[in-house]
């Protein structure tokens, strides 16, 4: 008799702590995400924001990195063809670097040496080279967000960004930054 | 030399950062608790790159050693 009248309280209980069980690993699993700004398409600044996205990748946590403007060139293909875009958007392509293998340096750039220079003494120190972080990064699992506005604003189409790279807008950013404690714009 | 003995040695020795910390967590990965690991690495920022990282995944921290630039880190998995 006793039984029958308990188990709805039971089962209610049950119910409150598995909720409550949810609540706390939702709390528990916040902070362990980074996520971070790329508005910048200088060499050096992307080697640092990818060593840091795996290096977090390596202690555990998620990974976005939302990637705007400048930041594009980043994760350009090597090779795409500007057919089919606009004369500004056309001159546009043409001037920026296609790809991590041809940016430029925000310091000592000296027309394009620097980077080479610098490619030169990262092997030298066996230092892993910006594509190859790039494509553990995303084999690691980092999203790569790449901000749609941007893209459209500079006449860049999906095909010309990497394989795996997904689009968004600021609210994928800010939804994803809301969820961690550390964020950065690089 | 300390007694404890590790059931797998993972020779990093020449990698940079942030490569060691990446080689290590999947070497964590992919063994079974309570195994030990034997990590060795020359870039010198892991010596406090380890301890951050093994905080983070749970695992124990055994022993560090120095001797001739290489780090020698013993970890057992949580």
């Amino acid at each position: 008799m006793g039984q029958e009248t308990n188990t709805p309280a039971i089962e209610s209980v049950a119910a409150q702590v598995k909720e409550l069980e949810s609540r706390i690993a939702a709390l528990e699993s916040k902070g362990d995400k980074l996520t971070m700004v790329l508005f910048s398409g200088d060499f050096d600044k992307a080697m640092a924001a990818f060593i840091i996205a795996n290096g977090a990748i390596a202690m555990g946590r998620e990974v976005t990195i939302f990637v705007t403007f400048w930041g594009l060139d980043v994760i350009k293909k090597a090779n795409f063809s500007t057919a089919g875009r606009g004369f500004l958007e056309k001159m546009v392509l043409m001037m920026r670097p296609k790809g991590a293998g041809k940016l430029a340096t925000s310091q000592m750039n000296f027309g394009g040496i620097g980077p080479k220079l610098f490619q030169f003494m990262m092997k030298q120190h066996n230092v892993e080279q910006l594509e190859s972080l790039i494509n553990m990064a995303i084999e690691y699992g980092v999203r790569i967000v790449a901000c749609k506005m941007s893209v459209d604003l500079m006449g860049i189409k999906e095909s010309d960004l990497l394989d795996g790279v997904e689009y968004g807008g600021v609210a994928a950013f800010l939804g994803d930054a809301y969820d961690g404690q550390v964020t950065m714009f690089i | 030399m300390s007694d404890i003995k590790a059931d797998e040695i993972i020779d990093l020795k020449g990698l940079n950062c942030p490569m060691p910390m990446l080689k290590t967590k999947k070497a964590l990965q992919n063994t079974t608790a309570g195994k030990i690991l034997q990590v060795e690495i020359t870039d010198a920022g892991s010596k406090s790159d380890m301890p951050a990282l093994l905080k983070r995944s749970g695992d124990e921290l055994l022993e560090v050693k120095e001797a001739g630039g290489v780090y020698t880190f013993l970890i057992k998995k949580k």
